[in-house]
Order: C-alpha cells, then structure tokens, then sequence
C-alpha cells in the first residue's frame, strides 16, 4: 500500500476532501475515488488530451498531475460545467454540427474548447486548431469540432 | 520496489533543501515528466517525493539589471505571455510556442525541463543559445548556499546533469541579449504538436552590415545532450553572411554532428536535417 495523504480542494465549486496515495494522478482520482467518470482515460502520457481538466482555470492532463497537487486549488471536470452559458452552447453546437461520433474524445475537447472561448471569445479557426492540438479525436477528422467550436464562441 | 514513505510540499525554500539534504528524494513540479516515467519504471521514486511548486521563491519572470531571471516553476505558457521574453528573449519564446500541447505547457516548467536533461528538452537549444545559467540551491549546514554554473555544462548526458542529490535548480538566468543580436529556432517533428525533436536548431549572434558577430549555433537531438556547433561557428564568425558562407556552414554542420538512428530519424535524415535547415535559417537570418 502506498502512502495516503489527505488533500482538500475545491471540485466543481464544492470543496472536497480526499485520502489519495501519494503517487496516484488527478485522473484516477476523479474516476476511481471520487467516482466522476467524465473525465476519460485514454493514453496515460499526455499525448490525448481525453483526460483533460482546468486546474485554477488552465487546461491540464489530469493523468500527468499527481492528485496530491490538486491540494488547494480549484479543479473543473466536465460534469462542472454543467450550468455555464458558454458550455452547454458548445454541448448543442457539438452534437448540432456532428461534433460526436464515438464520444470518447469529447469531455476534453469541451474542456479544452471551453478553455480556448475564455482566452479568445471570438476565435478564428487558426487559433481553434492551435488550441484543441493536445486532443486527439480518431473519428471526425476534427473539421466538425472546428466548426462547433466556430458556432459556440460570439462571432459577430 | 521501494515504497514511498513521506509527501511533502513545503512553502519555503529552505524546508524542501532541509528535505532534500537528508536525502533518497524524487523532485516533482508540474508533472509532466515524471508521472509517466514513474509509470514506465524510467523513475523509482527515492522515500521522499518533495512537491516543489508551491515554493514562492522559484517562481516569477523579472528583469534584475541586465539579467533576465527566469523562476524554476515559471511554466511553459507562463515564458509564453511574457512580455519581457516576447520582446527580449524571442527565440525562447518561439520555442516554447513550439512546445508539446496547451494543456502540457499549463502543467510543464522551465526547470523542470532543465532537470530532466532530455537530448531534445525543447527550451534548452534557446536558453544555451542565449548563454544562460543556472542557479542551483543547497543547504548544506544550517545556511542556504548557491552556486551558479552555465547550462551547457550542467547537462552530462541523456538524464543525467550536475546538480548534486542534496541540490535545488530555483532559477534561470539570462543575460538581455547586446544590441543586434539576432536568432532563430528551428524543430523538426513529424507534427506541429506533441512530437519529440527529430532535431531542433537555434541560431544567435549580433549582426552588424551583413556580418555575424558571437555567433552561437546549437543542435538539439544530435548527441547525448544538446551541443554548440563550435566548427560551424568559426565558418561564421565575422564573416559575411553570403551565399558561400552560408554554404560553407551548412556543409560544417552537417560534418559537425554524430547523431544517432532511432525510432524518431536515422542519423543520415538527422545529418542531412541539420545541413539544410541551417542553411534555410541562416538564408533568413541574411535576408532579415
């Protein structure tokens, strides 16, 4: 058994207290001790972006972040989007523009997508790829992401 | 398989060097190097894993006289947004731009970049070209000790550099480029993102008419650590930067490297990387 350390912070606006082993990732936190399940496995090495949080308001692989560091700061998961405006219009403009195929890329890429919107509300489609690089997607071939991402931010 | 026996992460400098002096310590930042090499086995975590990022006084990007002090834990993005590296420090700023993904620059740090010593670490190949330093703590007897030493010496080999087991690397310095000076940086992957370098070139020196002056040339991805080109160089130096100087360096750096095949390029396709990306940047740099 390896060594528990108690963490305290604050998930998707709740403060949350934790006994993680101290060599364990945020990933398999989220997923295995505090049962949030959105937040997907997909490499284990930072190549996919499927695991992909906010950490303080920054895009993070959860699977390359010891879960022990999450200790005082603010973690957002897919499931704490729920509510934000700006979210659950990038959640009908996924499925509206065929953004979703398998699904198992998605949670990050809104995460992601989400991130992008906040540092550039009015993005061009440069800077969208730019953005979602560190996610990988196997079945749209990712100009359908772009465009839901196009239809979600304030073009005007 | 050892099994950890403390997690620590103090908020004063001179709490982790006590914790590092006592010794069988695993330093982690952002993460994003040691989670997976711990998975793969590449890392056994010694007794105490020491969380450094919380320490206040490895933090932060400030201009101290004519020296730009870069904080161990200054992330990737962070070097970034910077504007003080943006317009000073450009060609760090291009290889950051460069580096892995968004969510690997949010998580990832300068220092820890440094420390893992990777032949292709991504800001290396910039902070050598630009004549940095690295400042190393310790606190040997009851007082906290620094020793600085260049980063070019401070990388021996693939993982390996001279920071001592009882040693904290807290910043990065970085002399303002002289008037003139200008650089470039150039990776080679397969994509944009997330690719370990093939190779990886930076190019500085300070131009006056259409001469080289201190001309820097180094190659990342081509020997155990990343190297000054000094033969390359010297077909540089003072010399006019036409087309049979460009050639004639192109040529030197090409016989100048020793680069190993691998899963990433074989040697020849690394020699002849080196060959003619050096001579496409220094074609720009003419033309700039």
């Amino acid at each position: 058994m390896s060594l528990a350390v108690d963490i305290e912070f604050r998930l998707n606006g709740v403060v949350r207290r934790a006994t993680v082993p101290a060599d364990m990732s945020a990933l398999v936190m989220l997923r295995e001790v505090l049962g949030l399940t959105g937040t997907k496995y997909g490499c284990g090495e930072g190549e996919c972006g499927a695991c992909t949080v906010l950490v303080d308001g920054a895009s993070i692989n959860s699977c390359l972040l010891f879960a022990v560091d999450c200790d005082g700061r603010e973690v957002t998961t897919i499931e704490g989007l729920a509510g934000d405006a700006r979210a659950e219009r990038l959640q009908r403009a996924f499925t509206e523009y065929g953004a979703v195929q398998c699904g198992f890329c998605t949670p990050g890429m809104v995460i992601q997508a989400r991130r992008i919107l906040a540092q550039h509300p009015h993005p061009d489609r440069a800077t969208i790829q730019r953005g979602l690089e560190g996610n990988l997607c196997r079945c749209t071939g990712y100009r359908k992401i772009i465009d839901a991402v196009i239809a979600a931010s304030d073009q005007s | 398989m050892r099994t950890l026996e403390r997690y620590a992460a103090p908020r004063a400098l001179g709490e982790a060097l006590e914790l590092l002096r006592a010794g069988d310590v695993t330093i982690v930042a952002g993460g994003t190097d040691v989670m997976p090499q711990s998975h793969s086995g590449k890392v056994q975590f010694g007794r105490t894993l020491l969380n450094v990022r919380r320490i206040p006084e490895l933090a932060g990007i400030a201009l101290e006289g004519g020296t730009v002090r870069i904080g161990a834990l200054t992330t990737i993005t962070a070097l970034l947004e910077s504007g003080l590296v943006r317009e000073r420090l450009p060609i760090l700023a291009e290889a950051a731009d460069h580096f892995a993904s968004e969510q690997v620059r949010n998580g990832a740090t300068v220092g820890g970049n440094i420390c893992n010593a990777s032949p292709a670490g991504d800001m290396l190949v910039p902070l050598i070209v630009l004549d940095a330093t690295i400042v190393l703590a310790a606190k040997p007897n009851g007082s906290i000790e620094t020793r600085s030493l260049p980063l070019r010496e401070f990388l021996t080999g693939p993982g390996r550099t001279r920071r001592a087991p009882h040693e904290l690397l807290t910043a990065v310095s970085v002399p303002l480029p002289a008037r003139g000076f200008v650089s470039r940086f150039y990776k080679h992957g397969t994509r944009p993102a997330l690719d370990i370098s093939a190779i990886s070139i930076g190019i500085g020196g300070v131009k006056r008419d259409d001469r080289l002056e201190s001309v820097r040339v180094v190659f990342g991805a081509v020997a155990p650590t990343p190297i000054r080109a000094h033969a390359t160089e010297r077909v540089l130096e003072g010399r006019r930067l036409d087309a049979a100087t460009i050639e004639a360096a192109a040529e030197a750096a090409h016989d100048e490297v020793r680069p190993i095949s691998d899963l990433r390029a074989s040697a020849w396709y690394r020699q002849e990387l080196v060959r003619n990306m050096t001579r496409r940047l220094l074609e720009d740099v003419a033309r700039g």
